[in-house]
């Protein structure tokens, strides 16, 4: 019996003990942070901004192995993407990246959603004309 | 890396003897206990040896008085179940402690949803029962009372002497469920004034796969396994021989044992706590300090400002072995009961971690844990958001509060737009 066994398959456990992008931005341009009712979980992620694109993203979790994890690889998806798309992230791509987590920890992948949207919010509440741009761009 | 086992709770190793104990049972001697010929007589023989080391270890009258079931949670179903039903022309209340096992809770809610009525008496911030409440929790329709000899999370030695002798002034039959205790603690079942007591051998080196009942002669009790008549026909179903041989001498070895394993466990639990205190800022220890309120096998904490799962597996990716009753352990998402019952704050029912000792731990185990569990709390406050608010006065420690900032709860509450349950 010399095998070591885990919780979660290797890339949910591989965030866990190295996770990406933790901790906080100085000068932020957003920051979200969010409790889960459910099981009293609280993340925040915290994003930089320019030219309406998400150039950086940090976060700290309060939680669980998988609720770390969800937060560690929804930062190293978003880099990168509009706010726009942003905005259509869904908690599935987490899930789906980590290679799926346990049903009972799904929530866990919601919890990483609404805190990066939660994060928009707070970027956009900030920078009103951000949402103009985004408009006219759409427009 | 150091391997550390700290979840005796959950339960331990089989020992040497008791694994040499059962090994002929599954071959030569294999016969049922039920059948009527030399290879029936035989195992039969042995199952009365057992009955008696059983009997021996909470120190029953007679052998008689011993019912194999498959494990603690059958054990305890049969107890509650069976003195219900059996009770029923005379009253269908029970009274229970608010901080029992699952498989006690859980019994009694199915018996509720039957029309049975219950009364869960509370218990103070240290998990003991209140005595004065237990007392007028029992009315004339009560039949049974069930108070546990030590809570199987937070370690606290109820007063059952004296839940006895209430039990008996009002004339209602007692169940002491001695899972969290058998082997580790002297249990007396008369002196207990129990008519009902159940522990399991796996907890104190023996196999699984077999739980004990423990029946005053008194007591009233149906079956609630239909079958043949096996246990005098309380217990229908085939024994489980090997189990129970190895359970006999399990029981037998710890009733040798007890003063020094006693004496071993409780030297760790206070270089363990003293370390942990000592080495981690704003932990907590839940249920009495060690000494005569709690067993000396357990250590129930609460690390504020980062969860018990998270700490669970760094424990476990360092080689230590522990239990946490956080909300994202359990499948239900809810944080244990008897933290609740203990009116323990949510943020710090969700940092928690029970660490169990046993007789093999070792001085050099115990101070690797305080050495590892320190940095993996270091290692997680770093990456908690509510480590930095409380660096920053955002929230307050509810352990030790600073009066700067407002509670976790509330804070939690407030981005989660309901408090968490």
């Amino acid at each position: 019996m010399s095998d070591t066994y885990t919780l979660y398959n290797p890339t949910v456990m591989e965030h866990f003990m190295n996770p990406r992008n933790m901790g906080d931005l100085k000068d932020a341009d957003g920051i979200g942070e969010v409790g889960a009712a459910a099981c009293g979980d609280i993340m925040k992620i915290s994003v930089k901004i320019q030219d309406g694109r998400i150039t950086d993203a940090r976060f700290k979790t309060f939680g669980c192995g998988s609720a770390i994890a969800s937060s560690s690889m929804a930062t190293e998806l978003i880099k990168g993407r509009t706010i726009e798309e942003a905005m259509n992230f869904s908690n599935q791509e987490v899930v789906d990246a980590l290679g799926g987590l346990p049903p009972v920890k799904i929530h866990c992948s919601v919890l990483a959603e609404e805190a990066l949207k939660a994060a928009l919010e707070d970027y956009v509440k900030k920078h009103p004309e951000s949402a103009k741009t985004q408009l006219a761009v759409t427009a | 890396m150091r391997q550390v086992y700290l979840d005796h709770q959950a339960s331990t190793p089989v020992l040497p003897e008791v694994f040499d104990a059962m090994r002929p049972y599954f071959t030569e001697a294999f016969g049922n206990p039920s059948s009527l010929h030399q290879h029936g007589l035989r195992v039969r023989d042995a199952l009365k040896t057992a009955r008696r080391q059983m009997a021996a270890l909470i120190n029953a009258e007679s052998e008689e008085e011993i019912f194999f079931t498959s494990d603690g949670t059958e054990s305890s179903n049969l107890a509650i179940k069976g003195v219900a039903y059996a009770n029923e022309r005379r009253g269908r209340h029970l009274v229970v402690s608010a901080t029992e096992h699952p498989s006690v809770m859980n019994s009694i809610e199915f018996l509720e949803k039957q029309g049975f009525t219950c009364t869960r008496v509370s218990v103070d911030s240290e998990g003991l029962i209140r005595l004065p409440e237990l007392k007028a929790a029992i009315t004339p329709q009560t039949t049974l009372v069930a108070v546990h000899h030590v809570n199987h999370d937070i370690g606290t030695i109820e007063p059952i002497a004296e839940v006895g002798r209430i039990c008996a002034e009002a004339g209602v039959p007692l169940y002491v469920d001695c899972e969290a205790s058998a082997g580790w603690l002297p249990i007396d079942v008369k002196a207990m004034g129990a008519a009902l007591v159940s522990f399991s051998p796996h907890r104190f080196y023996g196999p699984k796969g077999v739980g004990v009942l423990y029946r005053h002669r008194k007591a009233r009790i149906v079956s609630i396994l239909h079958g043949g008549v096996q246990e005098n026909g309380r217990r229908a179903g085939t024994e489980n021989v090997p189990a129970i041989v190895g359970g006999g001498i399990a029981a037998e070895i710890a009733l040798q044992e007890m003063s020094a394993r006693i004496a071993h466990t409780f030297h760790l639990q206070q270089r363990l706590w003293k370390g942990l205190s000592e080495h981690v800022p704003y932990i907590k220890l839940n249920g009495p300090l060690p000494g005569p309120n709690r067993i000396s096998t357990n250590l129930n904490l609460s690390t504020e400002f980062i969860e018990g799962e998270g700490q669970l597996l760094l424990c476990d990716l360092n080689g230590i072995a522990v239990a946490s009753g956080s909300s994202c352990v359990s499948k239900s998402l809810k944080i244990s009961h008897v933290l609740a019952a203990i009116g323990l704050d949510h943020a710090l029912a969700q940092g928690n971690i029970i660490m169990t000792l046993g007789k093999d731990n070792t001085e050099e185990d115990i101070d690797y844990v305080v050495e590892s569990f320190s940095k993996i709390a270091t290692k997680l406050r770093g990456m908690s958001p509510m480590w930095e608010e409380f660096e920053r006065g955002v929230i307050d420690s509810v352990i030790a509060p600073r009066g700067i900032g407002k509670s976790f709860s509330d804070h939690a509450a407030d981005i989660s737009g309901k408090p968490a349950r």
